[in-house]
């Protein structure tokens, strides 16, 4: 533990922490986390991951910058727009914390490229806005026995849950992706932009006390919040059995491309 | 009637109520979309017409919520 004067400085309220201290802030440092998506989720998550020191972050997104993103993503700026996302990312954690070793991927996760991957990192926080990359992060951290934080916001709501090995998984819950343009989506029905921030910052503490092994995390529960009413529940959840890839029988053994199945289904119908 | 629970609220339902007709009487437009927890325990959907709702029972609809990203 070699912690510079400056470094003491800077994570001095780290360190103030009876649970934390210097030992906490040296396993922070160890740390790898990949944040899935440098959007409304992964903004917050990356910055405060930077901030509390880190060891390497990855950044998965195969996006640009867009102006509509600029009303909750707020690691992009004004003068970012038309950047790859994983780039003006990268920038401002630099900016923030130079200690942070930033490791980007300029693509989108795949069932060809997630194990090998996320097989890199200690803790996965998905902030991607579609499911069938939900559910391929779920299903390659359930295979990788990886830690991870669920996160989903649409409108005025949110929840979010953390999968550790042996804990209920998101399939768990929700057996299949819905059909396509079932649920909608934020860019069809608008989020309000402090919400992302509400739930990002809930993922960022859930992976800082997963490198720390701090408290308890957020494993076989899954909590909602509607910030319109400002109520917060958190529903006890259980491991099922008949989980189709954490239950006693799985049926799942491989990963799978959700999306481009969707998208060839369609495509075949169209010809 | 029976007092349950629904979503952490409590809720007056007619004895004998389905799972499937608790659903019907929330408003719940698309049954495919949501999953429903009993007492904590996983409910399949082919057995939310056959699960009757007694006393005391907590009912959990979770939603799909994607967003975050895009």
């Amino acid at each position: 533990m070699d912690f510079t004067e400056e470094q003491i400085n800077r994570y001095s309220r780290h360190i103030l922490l009876q649970d934390v201290g210097v030992e906490g802030q040296e396993k922070i440092r160890r740390g790898r986390v990949l944040v899935v998506g440098a959007g409304g989720l992964g903004a917050p998550v990356a910055l405060y991951l930077a901030a509390a020191g880190v060891g390497a972050i990855g950044i998965i997104d195969g996006d640009t910058v867009d102006l509509s993103n600029l009303q909750r993503q707020v690691i992009h700026f004004t003068e970012d727009v038309g950047k790859p996302k994983v780039t003006s990312a990268e920038e401002k954690i630099r900016r923030l914390n130079p200690d942070v070793q930033v490791e980007t991927y300029q693509t989108l996760l795949t069932a060809g490229n997630a194990l090998e991957i996320i097989r890199g990192y200690d803790f996965v926080v998905d902030g991607t806005d579609n499911f069938p990359v939900k559910f391929l992060i779920n299903d390659a951290c359930v295979m990788l026995r990886k830690p991870f934080s669920h996160g989903g916001i649409l409108r005025f709501d949110g929840q979010t849950l953390t999968y550790a090995p042996d804990a209920a998984c998101y399939r768990c819950l929700f057996h299949a992706p819905p059909p396509p343009n079932a649920v909608p989506t934020c860019s069809q029905a608008g989020v309000l932009g402090a919400i992302a921030g509400m739930l990002g910052t809930i993922q960022a503490a859930e992976a800082l006390k997963y490198l720390t092994g701090v408290g308890e995390l957020l494993t076989n529960k899954l909590l909602t919040f509607d910030a319109k009413t400002m109520t917060f529940r958190t529903i006890k959840t259980k491991r099922s059995d008949k989980c189709p890839i954490c239950g006693a029988h799985p049926t799942i053994t491989q990963l799978i491309d959700y999306e481009q199945a969707a998208c060839d289904i369609s495509d075949r119908q169209k010809h | 009637m029976a007092k349950i629970t629904v979503n952490g609220k409590p809720q007056e339902v007619a004895n004998p109520t389905s799972l499937a007709q608790l659903m019907e009487q929330n408003n719940i437009a698309q049954p495919d979309m949501v999953s429903v927890q009993l007492n904590e325990e996983f409910v399949q959907r082919e057995r939310y017409a056959a699960t009757a709702l007694k006393d005391g029972d907590e009912v959990d609809f979770l939603y799909f919520m994607g967003g975050g990203r895009s």
